[in-house]
Parts: C-alpha cells; sequence; structure tokens
C-alpha cells in the first residue's frame, strides 16, 4: 500500500510537470493546428539558463539565501525562454502559416535540433548537477510515503499556474480573442484582432511555462542536460493527445493521468516481470541460485517506465484520436 | 456625419482582384456616400463576395486604389480597417461556434474601451435581437442559422462602425427570419449608418435599397436607383427571373 501512495504522490508531481508542458503543445495546436516539437526543448533551456544563473548569483552574491536565488534564476529563465518562444515563432513558423501542414512540422523538428545542439555547444555535453536550493528533510504525511518539500513546492505552483491559465484564457478579452483566433483567423481579424500579435502571445505563454517546468524538472531530479527536453517533450506531447488536443482542460487531465500511470507502472514493473515470481524459472538450474534467499530476476526494471507513455499514445490514437477530452476529430500532421 | 455629402465614405477606384492566375474581379469603379444603403447584385462568381472581403481586407487587392473616408486603405490590414470602421459580417456568418453569444457580441467590441459605451450598446443589440438576448450564454454553434445571422450583424454592430458590409444575410434562411433581419437592416440605416449590401436575391436587396451596383463576370455591368434597376428589363431577366421581360 505504501509503495502505491507513494507512487501516486510521485505520479502527481511528474504529471503537473508533465501537464505544465503539455499546456504549450495544445495551446499552439490550438491556435495553429501545429504541433511544435521544439517545446520540449524550450523546457531545457529553461532549465540551463536557471542553473547557470543560480550558480552565478551564488558566485556573486553568496550571501543571499536559497530562495531568492532560485526565484531570480527562475525569472530569467521564464524572460528567456518567452522571449525564445517568441524568436521562434516568428522567425521558423510565421512564414509557413500557409504553407502544406508538413512544411512547419518538419521545421519544428529542426528547431528543435538547433536548440540542442546550440545547448550542446554553450553547455556541453556533460550532466550538469542543478542546485538543490530547497534541501528540507522529505516530509512524510503518511508513514513509508515521502514527498520532498521541492516536490510540494512543484504541486501547488503547477496548481496556481494552471488556474490562472484557465482564468486567463476563459475571462479575460485576450483569451477570448485567443479562442476567436484559435476558431477562426480571419473572422478574428475582422473584429478588429491582430492575430499575429495574439499568436505570438500563445507561443509566449506557452514557453513560459515550459521555462516553469524545465526549472521543476531539474529541482526535481537535481540534473541538467542539453538533451533532456526530449523525454519530456515526448510524453507531455503524449499528454496533450491523450487530453485531446487543442483543449486546455484536456492537457491537464492528460498530463496527470500519464504521470500517474507512469510512476504506478514504473513502480510495479519490476515485481510483475520477476520471473523467480514464476515457479517454473525459479526452480529451474538457470535462474536457482538468483533466486533464492529473496532474490528477484526482473525482466524489466523500472528503467523501463518510458514505455508506459508510448503504449498509451498507441491506445489513445487507436481508440479515441479525439482523446479524453477532446471534440474535434483532427486531420492534421 | 464627418463626411460631406460630395466626397464618398467609400470608393473603389479601378479595383482589380485576383487568386493566383484567376482574375475575380477585373477593374471596377464604385462608391458610397455616408448613410446610404447600396446594394451589389449579381449570379454566383459574379466577384460580389470577392469586392467586400477585399474591402474588408482579407483578400489583397492586385491593383487599383481603395479609399475610406478620403483615406487611401488599399494595403491597410483588416484588422486596422476594423479600426477605421469598416465591419464585415462575412458569408457565413462566421460565427464563432465555440464561444458563447455573449462572448461573440464582445468580441465585436474587441477595439474599444469603453466600458459604459460598450454596456449601453449591448442592451441596444438585445432591444434590436430579443431572441438574441435569450441565448446570452449558450455556445453560439447550437443557434438556429436566423439567431446566428443575427449574432453576427450585432457582434458588427457593437465596433460601431461606419461602413457595415453585410455578404449575403438572408442565405439559407427562411423568409420570416429574412424578414426580420432586414427590419433590423432598416433601422440601422434610419440611424445613419451607410450599409453596403451583397445579395443574391435580388428583388429583396433592391426593394430595400437606395441605390444598387450590378456585378457580371469581375465587372459592374450597371448601376442606378433601386427602382430603376427593379424595372430595368435587363436586370429582371438577368436576376429577378422574370421570364416575360
Amino acid at each position: 500500500m505504501e509503495t502505491f501512495l507513494q507512487q501516486i504522490v510521485n505520479g502527481l508531481v511528474v504529471g503537473s510537470v508533465y501537464a505544465l508542458v503539455a499546456l504549450g503543445y495544445t495551446m499552439v495546436y490550438g491556435i495553429l493546428g501545429l504541433i511544435n516539437f521544439a517545446h520540449g526543448d524550450v523546457l531545457m533551456v529553461g532549465a540551463l539558463v536557471s542553473l547557470q544563473v543560480i550558480l552565478f548569483v551564488q558566485k556573486t552574491w553568496p550571501a543571499l539565501g536559497a530562495i531568492p536565488t532560485l526565484m531570480i534564476g527562475l525569472s530569467v529563465a521564464v524572460t528567456v525562454c518567452m522571449l525564445l518562444g517568441y524568436v521562434i515563432e516568428r522567425a521558423a513558423y510565421r512564414r509557413l502559416r500557409n504553407a502544406p501542414r508538413l512544411a512547419p512540422l518538419i521545421t519544428a523538428i529542426g528547431v528543435s535540433f538547433l536548440l540542442q545542439t546550440l545547448a550542446m555547444i554553450i553547455w556541453g555535453r556533460n550532466y550538469h548537477s542543478f542546485p538543490q536550493l530547497i534541501t528540507t528533510a522529505p516530509l512524510q504525511p503518511i508513514d513509508g510515503v515521502f514527498i520532498t518539500p521541492v516536490q510540494v513546492v512543484i504541486l501547488i505552483s503547477s496548481a496556481l499556474l494552471m488556474t490562472g491559465l484557465i482564468l486567463l484564457v476563459n475571462k479575460t478579452r485576450l483569451g477570448r480573442a485567443m479562442r476567436a483566433t484559435a476558431e477562426n483567423h480571419r473572422v478574428a481579424g475582422l473584429m478588429g484582432v491582430d492575430t499575429n500579435k495574439i499568436i505570438a502571445t500563445t507561443f509566449i505563454i506557452g514557453s513560459g511555462l515550459a521555462a516553469v517546468a524545465g526549472v521543476m524538472f531539474s529541482s526535481n531530479y537535481g540534473v541538467a542536460h542539453y538533451a533532456m527536453g526530449f523525454s519530456p517533450g515526448i510524453k507531455a506531447f503524449t499528454a496533450a493527445v491523450l487530453g485531446g488536443i487543442g483543449n486546455l482542460g484536456g492537457a491537464m487531465v492528460g498530463g496527470v493521468v500519464l504521470g500517474l500511470v507512469e510512476s504506478i507502472g514504473a513502480g510495479y514493473l519490476g515485481s510483475a516481470t520477476d520471473l523467480c515470481h514464476l515457479p517454473i524459472w525459479a526452480q529451474s538450474a538457470s535462474l536457482q541460485t538468483t533466486c533464492a534467499n529473496g532474490g528477484s530476476f526482473e525482466l524489466l526494471s523500472s528503467n523501463y517506465q518510458d514505455i508506459f507513455a508510448f503504449v498509451i499514445l498507441g491506445i489513445v490514437l487507436i481508440f479515441r484520436p479525439t482523446g479524453l477530452l477532446g471534440e474535434r476529430v483532427s486531420d492534421r500532421a | 456625419m464627418p463626411t460631406d455629402m460630395n466626397t464618398p465614405i467609400l470608393q473603389l477606384k479601378d479595383i482589380e482582384i485576383a487568386y493566383g492566375q484567376i482574375q475575380a474581379v477585373k477593374g471596377i469603379n464604385l462608391e458610397l456616400y455616408s448613410g446610404e444603403l447600396v446594394c451589389l447584385i449579381g449570379a454566383n462568381g459574379a466577384g460580389k463576395t470577392t469586392t467586400l472581403n477585399a474591402i474588408a481586407g482579407t483578400l489583397p487587392i492586385k491593383s487599383g486604389a481603395l479609399q475610406f473616408e478620403g483615406k487611401n486603405i488599399t494595403a491597410m490590414p483588416t484588422h486596422l480597417r476594423l479600426r477605421q470602421g469598416i465591419a464585415l459580417v462575412p458569408e457565413g456568418r462566421g460565427i464563432f461556434t465555440r464561444l458563447t453569444v455573449e462572448e461573440n457580441l464582445r468580441m465585436g467590441a474587441y477595439t474599444r474601451n469603453d466600458k459604459d459605451g460598450i454596456e449601453a450598446d449591448l442592451e441596444r443589440v438585445y432591444t434590436m435581437l430579443p431572441r438574441v438576448k435569450e441565448r446570452l450564454a449558450q455556445v453560439a454553434g447550437t443557434l438556429s442559422g436566423g439567431e446566428q445571422q443575427m449574432v453576427a450583424i450585432g457582434r458588427a454592430l457593437l465596433s460601431r462602425p461606419k461602413l457595415l458590409l453585410l455578404d449575403e444575410p438572408s442565405m439559407g434562411l427562411a423568409p420570416l427570419v429574412v424578414e426580420k433581419i432586414f427590419e433590423v437592416v432598416q433601422a440601422v440605416v434610419k440611424e445613419g449608418m451607410t450599409i453596403l449590401l451583397v445579395e443574391q436575391n435580388a428583388n429583396l436587396a433592391l426593394e430595400f435599397s437606395g441605390r444598387g451596383y450590378v456585378m457580371d463576370g469581375g465587372l459592374i455591368t450597371l448601376s442606378g436607383n433601386g427602382d430603376e434597376l427593379l424595372n430595368d428589363p435587363k436586370v429582371r431577366s438577368a436576376y429577378l427571373g422574370d421570364e416575360t421581360a
């Protein structure tokens, strides 16, 4: 039971990070019909920029507390990524707005490679350890179930950000213009909406969320790396498809569900595939010694947790291509 | 009215519009004076909708000059033309189906900052279109065609345009609904709005309009007062289905 609860905690934490990233995918898809495959790499840039800034601040003003240092790193990362999102849209996607669908998609993959390569040139190929600025001991709300203060912060701040985004999109003039543009660029223009500005704003907001997610990701795992955006990027994309791409609520639900499935799955994958549980194998000559005294022979360890995202993606695409909350059938690449 | 009667509020000079290689409008001249209701009639594919879209800015003008209140707006982007005072109710209504009726109407007032004025204009639209008021919180995609057309017109009025472009407001609607919509159009004209109306239902359009232009094959082939055109034998046989003329 503790394992299960622990995996739920882990799943919620990683799921809310996925959700933040998935929102960026889904907003851009909603307004442009484009899968922005460079989105995961914006997360990476966010993590590495914040790392760089935090190291700089620690060196220059060592007296500054951990929280202000983290906040400075986060703010700079968010600013840089928002700018980056704007530049990506402006330079790579805008002129392809009316091009065949494959062109912007391939461009997105190109932008992804470009960002990774640039990051590799700047930060090198090594894993960088990300300073653990919130380092109090893990809390134990239930015996045997641990949650670190970092994870608590992640859960609360992503909930706040998502609520803020929902309010922005549903209750403000800007949000109304975003939804109108998503539905019909031409008619939105007839209402006096500068649709180019609205699209740029969408990229800026999505990239800001990705930067936050990047800092969360690195704070949680304690590392940053030039290729770290790939896996959360692909998973957040899966989450967006799972929830129904183009649908904000869907991205949030999809992110959390994917995080939970992945964590719970990973928690049990090892023992579920443990050959020592099967008497035929356990007593066989080859495994007898391995399995003796409570040993195990796991076919798939929790390192294989990534398969869940792709299994889910496959299942969703086969049985419910519009996703859990999606209504529109997506016909775009 | 800011414009005096001698300078047109809208003027098209030798306007040509093309879709790629295909020339849809082949050099037309048209002018509208403040407070007029003018209709543009003609068969399918004559270039009427193309002309309206080019005036509103959703289609580029290949050559010629487009002047609004004496100002050249030939190359002005769509969203800025609305700020100048040109509003288009597009063909097929262009309702935001996933937004509520109220949100649709408020989109019409997107460029305005005068909160009180917007609320007052909303109230005016509600009195003009009582059926819209009953459905404010409803998602606009669930409305009937007639209700959507009313929302589309109300939405355009909320930008407080000087010139309203109406593209086939009667299309696909029941006669009673069409009547209701033309009542609204007339009320708006009475308040001093300038309207350019595109209609396939030429009888109806000419009946309401002070003047009319007839388009055929991308050219304006005839123009004149509403009555004149209604009684013109060529118009009667070509667009009014009059076999005896």
